[in-house]
This record gives C-alpha cells, sequence and structure tokens, in this order.
C-alpha cells in the first residue's frame, strides 16, 4: 500500500521547509505579535535576594487593585511536581513567592498596567521589604551538614539520592589503571530566540479561558494550568502560535503561565506577559550544572573494566512540572556509560536544593554532562595508558555485532554501528595530519589539539521509560489526525508542537509517502488543544518517531479507504486497487483521490453499500513496537588551536558523523545537527551564568552572557550513516537533541589534547579563556581551585 | 526592560542643547548613537527626567583640518571611520579600531565622543585616542575649554565633564612621516568589549613614543619609561622581563590572568610594531 517516491516529496526526500517563507518574511505570529482590543500588560517584581523572608510587600498607594502578592490569587494552588521515585521531598512551587524567596528573580507580585513600561513603574514602587537569609549556592556546600536550608523541613537541602549499587571491590584492588577525576558543568540559560510569552483572555462565546502560550506542550500545560487554577479543562484552551525555539525550557509549567491565567480568568480582561532578555538571564538560569566525581578502572590496553561516579545535580530550589527536581539526575545516572562496554558500574546521584531558579531539561538533557564526563575520563586513561584516544574508543565502544544491545543500566540500544562513525570522523578529521602537525610547532605558537567524543541519544523513549523516572505525567500512544478534504487536500493534525524543527515538513512528508500526495497539498495543523489530539508534546526528541508514526498509521488506515472507494468507482476488486501519483489505479483505468473525495463528501450516492463509515478521516494512535527508545548516536571531532598565552581557543575543524536511522528529510536532520552544535559550543567554550558569594546570578544582558555567534561557529563537516531502528515505523530515530550533547566533551578533549604537553588539563564548561590562562599559570603550583567567571 | 518615562528634546544648535542641559544637571542627559545609553535607560539603571539628543547638530558631525591635528566632531560615527570618509593623518588607525568595535549595527550608530564621555574602561576610542596623545574640545554653560584625554578620564565611567558640559570634538594630532602604530586587542569573541588592549605609537619626527595599557579598571596606563627605552633602543629591547616590570609598575595589583593578558596584549603591540609589522 505504501506509495512511491513519485510525488518527490516523500520520506527522504531534501525538501525545503514549508515554514520557512512565513518565518523568512517576517510573517510568523509569535505571542507577543498578537494585538487584542484592551489587551495589558504584566511586569513582575522578582525577588532582588537569593533567600530571604518576605516582611512586607506592599503596593503604591491607589494601585492596590493592579498589583497582586501570593495571597491575592485566590483559588490558585502552588506547581506541584512529584516524583515518584522512593525518597524523593517534594516542593510546593508557589507561583508567587510565599512568605520567602527562594532564589534571586523569583516572582514576587504581579503588577498590571496598559503597556509594560507603566507596569515596570508600577513594578517599581511596590514597597519590598525583605529579611536576608543565608543563601546555598553551591550544590557541593550544600550537600554539607550545617548548610543553609532551602526547605527548611527537610533537614537536609537533597530532593533525592539514588544508588546504582555495582559490586566495583572486584575490580578496584586489582585494575591496574585507575584514573580518577572530577567535572563540573556551568549554569546555563537556554535562551531561544523568542524568550517566554503568554497571552490569556476569556471567551463568552466558548465559555472558555484561553491561553496563548510560547510553548512546547500545549496539552500539557492545559492539564497543569487546569491543576493549579482548579477549573476544568474543558474550560480551558491553550493555543501554541509560532514558538521561537524551546530547548526545553518551553516544556515546563512556570510561574508566570498560571500567574496571567489566574488574571485573564477572574478579571475577564485580556492580558500578556513577555519575557525579557533580562528576566531570562536571571529568573531562567537553570540548566547544565553538574558535579561529577569519576573512577575508571582499566586493564593496561586502556580496556574498561568498571566505573565508579558521584554525580551531583544543581537543581535550583524547586521541583519544576511535570519533569520534577529528578530527571536529570536519573538520565545521568543512567546514560554515564555512554556508548562503551562497562562491565561493573557503581554510580550515586544526588539532586541538591540551592537558591537558584528551578533546573529544567535543556536539549541533551543530562546527556551533554555525562558525554563530557565519560568522554574526558577516557582520554585521561589514553594518557594514563600512553595510547592514541582513537584507539581507546575502538577498544571500548559496543560493537556493532552486539546490537542490540543492552548496557549496565538497561538502556537498550537498538541498533547502529558506534565505531563506523568513529572510524568515519577520523578519516574526515584526519587524524595522522593532525598527529603529524602536532609534532612541529606552529609559526603563530599555538598549540593544536584533536577531541573526540561518541555519544547516543535515546529518543522517543515511551511510557516504561518515564514511568521508571516517577515523571507525574507518562507519555502513551501518541495520536494523530488524517482528513481528506472535500478537494482532495489533506489535514494533518498532531498535539505535539512544532518549535522550529520542521514538523510542518517532515509529518506531510510522511504522510506524503504514505497517500502519495504532494506535500504541497498537506497541512499541518498543531498547537491548539481544541484543534489536535492530545500528546505530550515535544520533548525527548519524541515528535518524529511517535508523531510521524501516528501519522504514518493514520494515513495508512485512510489509503485502504481510499483505494476501497477507488475500486467501487472502477469497478474492481479492491485486492487490485494501487495506489500511486495521488489516484487509485484498478487494472483498466484509474480515479484521482480528488474524485474520490468528491463522492465522499458531495456525492454520496456514488458509493458502495459497504463503505467505511469511518470516511476519509481517520485518527490512530501509535507506539514503537518495543517502546525503551530509538537510540541515534555519533561521533564528533575537533580540530582546534589553542593560544597558550591567551587561553583563546579556536575551533579550526569539526567533523559529525551521525546516524538517527531513516532520514525524513537530510536538510532538516542536517539543520537540527548544527544549531544543536551551536549550543553545545556555548556550552563548552562560552556560556555561563556565575553566581557570586552572596548568591547573586552575575550575567544580567548578553553583554556578560556569551552566547557563540557567527564568528564562533565553524563550518560543520557532517557525514550520515543510516542504520534503520528495528522497531519504529519506518525505522526513524529522533535527533532533535544530539547536536548538543557532544561539543562539550569533544571540545574539551581537544583543547587537553592541545595542552598535553603543558601537563594541563581543563575539567570544566566552559573552557573560557580565563580558565584556560589560570589553569596554565597554576602549572606546578598545586592548585587547581576551580576559576571565577571572568 | 523597557524605560522609565522621560522627556525627550532634539535641538539644533549645541548652545541650545548646553542650556538645557545646564538648566537641569541632575535630570538631564545627552544622548549621542545611545549604544550604551539606550541599553542604561531600558535597564533603568539610567532615569533621567530629560533626554537632549544631540544629533540633529549638525555641526558636531563635521570633521576639520586644523594644521597640525584633525578636529572631529563627537558625534561622528564609528562606521564613518571605520569607512574613511575623512581624510585622517593617521596612519590608517582610527580606521582600523573602529573596524573591530562591536558590530556594524553598534558602529553605525555609536559615537565617538559618546564613547569618551561613557568612559567605559574597556572601549576602544579611549585607549587609542590616548596612545595619539588626543585632546578634547569641551563646550559648556561656562564656554569652551580644551582638555587631555588623560586628564578627561578620571576613572570607570568617570570624566571631568561639568554640569551641563558635553564633548564637542575630538582634537586629534597628526601623526608624522614614518610614524608607526600598534593596536593588539585580546577579547573573547569579535564585538566583545576588550579582556586587555596594548597600543604603541612611535612618532620619531614628533618625537613622540607612547605605549599604553587598556581595558584596565579605570583609565588607561601609560608606560612612558618603556616607550622612551622602545623609542630610543627598538622594540627589542622591551623584553619580556622588562616589560612585565614596566606593567607592574604602571597598574599594580592585577591578578595573574590580567597581568598575562595585558603583558601578552602589550608585548603582541609591540611584534606588529616592528618595521613592516604595522597593523
Amino acid at each position: 500500500m505504501s506509495g512511491t517516491a513519485s510525488t518527490g516529496t516523500g520520506i527522504g526526500a531534501r525538501l525545503e521547509r514549508l515554514e520557512d517563507a512565513r518565518f523568512l518574511h517576517g510573517k510568523g505570529s509569535y505571542v507577543s505579535d498578537i494585538a487584542m482590543p484592551g489587551l495589558m500588560d504584566v511586569a513582575f517584581l522578582r525577588s532582588p535576594l537569593p533567600h530571604a523572608r518576605i516582611d512586607r510587600i506592599a503596593a503604591p498607594e491607589g494601585a492596590e487593585a493592579v498589583v497582586f502578592r501570593n495571597e491575592d490569587l485566590t483559588g490558585v494552588r502552588p506547581i506541584q511536581a512529584l516524583s515518584g521515585l522512593p525518597g524523593f521531598k517534594p516542593s510546593d512551587f508557589p507561583v508567587l513567592a510565599r512568605g520567602k524567596v527562594c532564589f534571586a528573580g523569583q516572582p514576587v507580585a504581579m503588577c498590571l498596567a496598559r503597556s509594560r513600561a507603566a507596569a515596570e513603574d508600577l513594578v517599581q514602587a511596590v514597597t519590598l521589604d525583605l529579611t536576608e537569609l543565608p543563601p546555598v549556592t553551591d550544590m557541593l556546600a550544600a550537600r554539607q551538614p550545617g548548610a543553609p536550608l532551602v526547605h527548611e523541613a527537610w533537614g537536609d537541602n537533597l530532593f533525592l539520592t539514588t544508588n546504582v549499587a555495582g559490586d566495583i571491590e572486584t575490580v578496584s584492588s586489582t585494575a591496574p589503571i585507575v584514573v580518577t577525576r572530577e567535572y563540573r558543568m556551568s549554569r546555563q540559560c537556554m535562551s531561544p530566540l523568542e524568550g517566554k510569552g503568554v497571552l490569556a483572555y476569556w471567551d463568552d462565546r466558548h465559555d472558555q479561558l484561553v491561553v496563548v502560550t510560547s510553548t512546547q506542550v500545549p496539552h500539557m500545560i492545559r492539564t497543569g494550568l487546569a491543576e493549579c487554577l482548579g477549573i476544568e479543562q474543558g474550560r480551558l484552551r491553550v493555543i501554541a502560535p509560532d514558538v521561537g525555539g524551546g530547548f526545553g525550557y518551553k516544556c515546563i509549567l512556570q510561574p508566570e503561565e498560571v500567574c496571567v491565567a489566574w488574571l485573564a480568568l477572574t478579571r475577564r480582561h485580556p492580558v500578556r506577559w513577555i519575557e525579557d532578555r533580562r528576566e531570562h538571564l536571571v529568573a531562567g538560569a537553570n540548566t547544565r550544572q553538574h558535579h561529577y566525581r569519576v573512577t575508571a578502572y582499566a586493564d593496561t590496553e586502556g580496556r574498561l573494566l568498571g566505573l565508579d561516579a558521584e554525580v551531583t545535580v544543581d537543581v535550583g530550589a524547586f521541583s519544576v512540572w511535570p519533569f520534577t527536581a529528578c530527571l536529570e539526575a536519573a538520565q545521568a545516572g543512567g546514560n554515564l556509560p555512554g556508548p562503551y562496554v562497562v562491565p561493573i558500574y557503581r554510580c550515586k546521584t544526588f539532586s541538591v536544593a540551592t537558591n537558584k531558579p528551578p533546573f529544567s531539561p535543556y536539549r541533551g538533557v543530562a546527556r551533554p554532562g555525562v558525554c563530557f564526563a565519560i568522554e574526558l575520563t577516557i582520554d585521561a586513561i589514553a594518557r594514563a595508558v600512553g595510547r592514541e584516544p582513537a584507539e581507546l574508543r575502538r577498544l571500548n565502544l559496543v560493537p556493532a555485532s552486539a546490537m542490540p544491545y543492552t548496557t549496565i543500566t538497561g538502556k537498550h540500544y537498538d541498533s547502529g554501528d558506534y565505531p563506523a562513525s568513529l572510524a568515519l570522523a577520523l578519516e574526515k578529521i584526519d587524524l595522522p595530519g593532525i598527529r603529524a602537525r602536532q609534532k612541529q610547532p606552529e609559526p603563530d605558537g599555538r598549540l593544536i589539539g584533536l577531541g573526540l567524543a561518541t555519544y547516543t541519544e535515546q529518543s522517543a523513549h515511551g511510557t516504561k521509560v518515564f514511568a521508571s523516572w516517577g515523571i507525574p505525567l507518562v507519555p502513551g500512544f501518541e495520536q494523530a489526525t488524517v482528513r481528506v478534504t472535500p478537494d482532495g487536500g489533506l489535514e494533518v493534525r498532531v498535539g505535539t508542537q512544532s518549535i522550529g524543527q520542521g514538523l510542518e515538513t517532515t509529518l506531510a512528508q510522511i504522510a506524503s509517502q504514505i497517500l502519495t500526495l504532494p506535500t504541497g497539498v498537506i497541512k499541518v495543523i498543531h498547537g491548539d488543544t481544541a484543534l489536535t489530539p492530545f500528546s505530550t508534546g515535544a520533548y525527548a526528541s519524541r515528535s518524529i518517531v511517535m508523531a510521524g508514526g501516528a501519522v504514518s498509521r493514520s494515513s495508512a488506515v485512510l489509503a485502504t479507504r481510499l483505494a476501497r472507494i477507488g475500486a467501487h468507482l472502477l469497478q474492481c476488486d479492491p485486492a487490485e486497487a494501487r495506489l500511486a501519483d495521488g489516484r487509485v489505479y484498478g487494472p483498466a483505468g484509474d480515479v484521482s483521490l480528488k474524485e474520490i473525495a468528491q463522492v465522499w463528501y458531495l456525492r454520496p450516492e456514488q458509493l458502495p453499500e459497504d463503505v467505511d463509515t469511518g470516511g476519509l478521516e481517520a485518527t490512530v494512535g501509535y507506539k514503537p513496537t518495543v517502546d525503551t527508545g530509538a537510540f541515534s548516536y555519533a561521533t564528533h571531532a575537533a580540530k582546534v588551536a589553542v593560544d597558550p598565552e591567551t587561553g583563546m581557543v579556536e575551533i579550526l575543524d569539526y567533523v559529525v558523523v551521525e546516524d538517527c536511522g531513516t532520514m525524513v528529510n537530510p536538510m532538516i536532520v542536517e539543520g537540527q545537527t548544527y544549531g544543536g552544535a551551536a549550543q553545545g559550543i556555548g556550552t563548552a567554550l562560552y556560556e555561563e551564568q556565575p553566581y557570586d558569594a552572596a548568591g547573586q546570578p552575575l550575567a544580567s544582558t548578553l553583554a556578560d552572557y556569551v552566547l557563540p555567534g557567527a564568528t564562533e561557529v565553524p563550518g560543520i563537516r557532517l557525514f550520515h550513516l543510516e542504520t534503520p531502528s528495528p522497531y519504529t515505523e519506518h525505522g526513524i530515530k529522533g535527533v532533535g537533541e544530539g547536536g548538543a550533547i557532544a561539543p562539550p566533551g569533544a571540545l574539551i578533549n581537544a583543547i587537553n589534547d592541545a595542552l598535553s604537553g603543558l601537563g594541563v588539563e581543563i575539567g570544566e564548561t566552559p573552557a573560557s579563556p580565563r580558565r584556560i590562562l589560570a589553569a596554565i599559570l597554576a602549572r606546578g603550583t598545586g592548585t587547581t581551585a576551580p576559576v571565577a567567571a571572568a | 526592560m523597557k524605560a522609565a518615562a522621560f522627556d525627550y528634546v532634539a535641538p539644533t544648535a549645541l548652545e541650545e542643547a548646553i542650556r538645557l542641559l545646564a538648566g537641569a544637571p541632575d535630570e538631564a542627559k545627552p544622548l549621542a548613537g545611545g549604544q550604551s545609553l539606550g541599553p542604561m535607560l531600558n535597564l533603568r539603571l539610567a532615569m533621567p527626567a530629560l533626554l537632549v539628543d544631540l544629533g540633529r547638530i549638525e555641526a558636531l558631525r563635521r570633521v576639520e583640518d586644523r594644521g597640525d591635528h584633525h578636529a572631529i566632531g563627537a558625534l561622528v560615527t564609528h562606521a564613518t571611520l571605520e569607512d574613511r570618509i575623512h581624510r585622517l593623518a593617521d596612519g590608517g588607525m582610527l580606521a582600523r579600531v573602529a573596524r573591530d568595535i562591536a558590530y556594524r549595527a553598534v558602529r553605525n550608530r555609536g559615537t565617538i565622543g559618546g564613547s569618551l564621555a561613557h568612559a567605559d574602561p574597556a572601549a576602544d576610542w579611549l585607549t587609542a585616542l590616548t596612545v595619539l596623545d588626543a585632546r578634547l574640545g569641551l563646550a559648556g554653560p561656562d564656554g569652551r575649554r580644551d582638555i587631555a584625554l588623560a586628564d578627561f578620564v578620571r576613572g570607570a565611567f568617570t570624566t571631568a565633564l561639568r554640569p551641563g558640559e558635553v564633548i564637542e570634538r575630538v582634537l586629534l594630532p597628526k601623526l608624522g612621516a614614518g610614524a608607526r602604530w600598534a593596536y593588539y586587542k585580546i577579547c573573547r569573541k569579535p564585538g566583545e568589549f576588550a579582556e586587555a588592549i596594548g597600543a604603541v605609537v612611535l612618532d620619531p619626527g614628533r618625537r613622540v613614543a607612547r605605549i599604553v595599557a587598556g581595558a584596565l579598571g579605570g583609565a588607561p596606563a601609560r608606560l612612558d619609561d618603556l616607550a622612551a627605552r622602545v623609542a630610543s633602543d627598538g622594540p627589542a629591547s622591551a623584553d619580556p622581563e622588562t616589560l612585565d616590570r614596566a606593567l607592574d609598575a604602571a597598574v599594580p595589583g592585577l591578578d595573574p590572568v590580567g597581568r598575562q593578558l595585558h603583558a601578552v596584549a602589550l608585548r603582541r603591540a609591540l611584534d606588529r610594531i616592528a618595521p613592516g609589522g604595522m597593523s
């Protein structure tokens, strides 16, 4: 039944994105583009202190009715994100601070005015009396007894500790090679081009609160908002218009969303809040911050015998809904062995509360951290045994012959050839050429280094996986609705969300493949709970696998029904009918889908007696046969030049060899990978929200928070392998996050390779010039203390 | 991040602008290109009641040849200098320095006078014009005066401007025949503010030698003894140890990383000033 590629727009076509015409012409429609009569603006008074008791919040005289404090939000419940994992300590996240403030930037009061500027005037006029409490902003210090407590009732600062109790003693005393390292990743902001924004109004005709919000997960937001507001979901419609990047920042329920929705619900007046960059940098500094202590045991060749790790995640003050405070550590603990064969594994994780914004999962979710930790460790072992790091990877990578392979932590790698990606990356980056060049001094005094990182990207992991992480909202079957229009076009409705990843194109390509219609007549509709089937949304690199699978299955149902009606019109046996080129062919003649559609909708007297009354619309749910995830993977190889006098790093070459199974649209895969790699380069070399000793975030504008730009992101050379997943529809694997995972590992390995002659190793992101220089200057002095931000 | 309310006037005559500024010295602020003041208004770090836009005062955009020096109007943009719209006897230095200020959108609006009045220690003009021995022509309610740039900058974001006074022009000495200059900036990425700047001008015809370390905690530092030595014995005489000593004397108390970066910036500037190495 599956169609031929005759449309040229099916699976595998390198198609320009259908949505780009509006984006490139500036005609995208984002929350802040929406104009409504009487629309009012909200600005939030945010805590200037990381930890303090609230003594008084007082509106300026005459403005009492437009300044809202926690106690004014009648009927609003705090955001409660409970993990089902045993030992988890819950934190109520009040949408406006109650009693005390727990991080700098926490919303304290909501101010309503005719314009944002006037709302900010109000914010400045509100009296906020605080009594400072000692803050805790270092995650390791927060673990110590006697540390200030973020949640006093807990008695400590631990949301959760977990333990994988491998029998490490069997190798720890006998292994000839023992390598111990500490690694740190700095706190980051996700920095989507479009910040968060939410607009809400009351719709009398539908008796509904309409919340237009920049989100990756409109259906989940409906569920979460309804819980917090205490209203039925039938009285709540959530719309996500064009969303200018999500990266995880927009897959959680945010307090500002609840506040604005409550205001529109109770005041029956349209109102909006548009996040600005300072708010994002201060209150949205919520991700990536991990600490690792890793001891690896190996034989004299460098073969891994065991891995012993302690992972600490700086979770911030509260647990986010629905991913909780513990997803990150669960992912870190489960993924640290990465693509390598690790026979024995022990790992303890700590999810630590601090006076910082609540941690949210960011593109790659924990894996940039674990990839960084394991890849630096592999290089450290290589140095310890005196072997080429590439050789060590060849020795330890899971071989293709072992697929499918279940790791020591139970991750089920479905397919792929990891060593092949390494081999191709080495060939493209020219390993022998780099080693030869390193033997000669560079004319400009810089040092050349090569760094590698290989990772797996679990994508579209489903029900059991999320249930095992104790997440309150677990994905099940993903549904798609496909509907032939009376003129023979096609509408595809999905509950997941396009946030820039090109779903309006790729989902149309899948429908095009099955129904043999060109994408030009296929419209993908998403971003509105009133128009689409339920979906938990766009996260975990799941949309193309899950929604794509559902579109494929529902299109196949329609194909059967179309063929049946077509066979009747052609007066042939349905078994003889064949779908191709947008037509049904019989042994003698053919009929177009357009004609069939016209018969179904307008000339039903021509239908067969026994026609399927479902008609030309179908909703089908889909889940892969094995739903533990389809694992994409890649090897990144970086060639850098480090200036040992200034600590400056230039990326001379960057090669990616990736395999995401069947590529629905190779150009979109490439775009995803380039974009992800750019963010990974940011993690590796630039991005950091530093906190001073008093717990104050130091980067409040993009002059302080350095993002990579056009001059920092090199031309990435990308090569594909294509190993279809045995478990998913069309063999598709997700690829949205992968690009961001490997750059910290690859680039800092490259820097360390360059600096190896100086006996200097960097173990912290970002590898800023200041950090690199400090490490070089500290050589021989025995001081390796982490360096404060520039 | 929206500015607090303010009144806005855009006079066409400098005298009118000065009158307005002097009339409300604590509440009024002059606006040039707005590339620093604009963000400060939006962040509410600056909340003037009155903004006096100098942008319509044509005289401030003029560049004049005055024999031994140029008079560059305070509102001449970085882009104008980058594009070499005016012929300057500066060995191409201003154009080269301008090219690496922020990025083009900023250079299109940002002005030489605005940057100097803002006195951000990491800004390029402060260091580049210090090494070139520039003076500033100021205009205020009490009339006009000239001041050496070195005396104008009192510290980070602090200048000798009096209430109601604005920079009218930059007085740039012409370089003599055979003059050489070098300017080396260390910054994390193009367009970012500098972490360290080393600047050198050797102008034997005018018997001028200047070495300046910039992007410090305050005003740029002149290393005059080192400059004199380089002028008499050549750039090679500034060996690393001598240079470090001169830097420590001129800028005591730098942290080890900062000291290293400033020393490297100076050394690389000196490397580039060797004959044929001008940049």
